[in-house]
């Protein structure tokens, strides 16, 4: 037989909406689970270390939750597009390639034509792929709820979602229909660096992004962001204020550095030691600043 | 309790009804309740790749996949590639070049390279080796399973 936990503590009641208003009202008693590609949440469940809910809502079918489009000077990511659409979508390979680099190396062929962006999100791994690229875009996830009787939306800010491993500001009763972004400066140039023994199927040791406006060797408008070197994906804001509009010298670079060593909060796991984190977060910060990016 | 469900999808062609638990996965219903045991059970958490199908033409792995999400969507398995008595193109490609030892990552190796071969037409080694990282192989040492599957790229290009 193929080993599965033995299903008594599976879900009670199972719901597959074709809309957002049918997942949201689905979702006002708090006691559902969100289904989207399962490649988080299968495990999770199939480990016990995420117990079901009353109610697992399938939210695949909702076809208006899945796609990207620009209106208004804005990128807006359907929670339901896969790393596959990242990497084939021409809209978002012109004004924001930094998520193709995220999306290329994300575990295989296979899980990537099943991951969601919004599940990236919400499973809210300190290491998952997509978060630095999109922290450093200054990506605002769109949270949805049925209340009072109407649909209502609220914006949160991606650098404040994130409050713990796995955990966020979401309410239960909130489905993530979106991440939103304006439009890059034409002249910013983002780039997204991961680290894993592995070239594939590799959950990042260290992953990192930077985003800035370059001027000759200054740097204005500067965005960098971490994934493993803490509890929550970090938006290195103390090295970021210390770099913004300055020229970029071997001498910055190094105090650059030691005001990141100073921000992070590396642990001890299975995949690397603190001690090496932090060296990987050295190496890539030295390396993001002293490429031509 | 947890909650059984009604499915209704298509299968290698033919339409199949089943009854399932709402956390059981698409494996599990191919293999166990369904009798269709080509589709293999190997890490069970997407690392191998042995549990490769193809879900309305999209690869995936059947061990991450919950079986009510097939309900209404179209599904092949290894089960699904012969037709009559021949193998097809991709299967006898491996036979050929003596890509398949003890077998077991085969219907997977076989299914993701159908997905590469079908959805890019000029597949370079290298898109075919980065298309087959989620494919373990512990036996034949990956040469012989790329140099069947760019055969088939070749002759199709
Ligand atoms: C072998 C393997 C390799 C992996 N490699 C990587 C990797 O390289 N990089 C990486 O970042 N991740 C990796 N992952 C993790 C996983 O694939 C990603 O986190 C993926 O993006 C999750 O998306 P999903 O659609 O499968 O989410 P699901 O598993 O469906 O959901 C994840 C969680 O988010 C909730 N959720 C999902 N969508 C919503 C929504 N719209 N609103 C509210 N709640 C929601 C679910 O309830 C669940 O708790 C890997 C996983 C496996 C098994
Ligand atoms: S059994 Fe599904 S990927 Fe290994
Ligand atoms: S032939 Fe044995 S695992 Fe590939």
């Amino acid at each position: 037989m193929t080993a599965e936990l033995k299903s008594d503590q599976g879900p009670e009641e199972y719901a597959a909406p074709s809309t957002i208003e049918e997942a949201a009202r689905l979702m006002a008693d708090g006691d559902a689970l969100i289904l989207a590609g399962g490649t988080d949440l299968k495990l999770q469940t199939g480990e016990g270390r995420i117990p079901y809910k009353k109610r697992l809502v399938n939210i695949r079918r909702i076809a208006d939750l899945r796609g990207v489009t620009m209106d208004s000077g804005e990128l807006r990511i359907g929670a339901l597009t896969t790393m596959t659409d990242i990497l084939k979508d021409e809209l978002l390979g012109d004004m924001a390639p930094i998520l193709a680099e995220a999306a290329n190396h994300f575990a295989s062929s296979q899980i990537r034509n099943v991951a969601t962006i919004g599940g990236n999100i919400c499973n809210a791994s300190p290491a998952g792929d997509s978060l630095p690229a999109l922290l450093v875009l200054d990506g605002e996830v769109e949270l949805t709820c049925f209340d009072s009787g109407a649909l209502t939306n609220r914006r949160v800010p991606l650098k404040d979602f994130f409050t713990g491993p796995g955990k966020t500001v979401k309410r239960a009763e909130e489905l993530l229909s979106a991440v939103c972004f304006a439009v890059p400066e034409q002249r910013a140039r983002a780039r997204f660096l991961k680290s894993g023994p592995r070239p594939a199927l590799e959950i990042s040791v260290v992953s990192a992004a930077l985003s800035a406006l370059r001027d000759g060797n200054e740097v204005f408008h500067v965005r960098l962001a971490f994934g493993a070197v803490g509890p929550v994906p970090l938006r290195a804001m103390a090295t970021e204020a210390l770099l913004e509009g300055k020229t970029l010298t071997p001498q910055l670079i190094e105090e650059a550095v030691e005001t990141l060593m100073g921000e992070i909060s590396p642990i001890d796991d299975v995949r690397a030691t603190a001690w090496y984190r932090g060296h990987l977060a050295s190496v890539y910060l030295r390396r993001l600043l002293s490429d031509d990016c | 309790m947890t909650v059984n469900i009604d499915i209704r999808f298509v299968l290698n062609g033919r339409t199949v009804q089943a009854s399932v638990p709402a956390d059981m996965s698409a494996l599990a219903l191919l293999r166990d309740k369904l009798g269709m045991t080509g589709t293999k059970l190997a890490c069970g958490e997407g690392e191998c790749g042995a549990c490769t199908i193809l879900i309305d033409g999209e690869s995936v792995n059947a061990c991450l996949m919950y079986a009510v999400d097939c309900d209404g969507r179209e599904i092949l398995s290894i089960e699904g590639l012969r037709t009559e008595e021949v193998l097809s193109d991709i299967q006898q490609a491996f036979v050929d070049h003596g890509a398949i030892q003890c077998g077991f990552c085969t219907p997977g190796m076989i299914i993701q390279a159908k997905y590469l071969v079908d959805n890019n037409p000029t597949l370079s080694l290298e898109e075919l080796q980065r298309g087959l990282e989620g494919n373990v192989c512990r036996c034949t040492g990956y040469k012989k399973i790329f140099d069947a599957i760019s055969d088939v790229a070749n002759a199709e290009a």
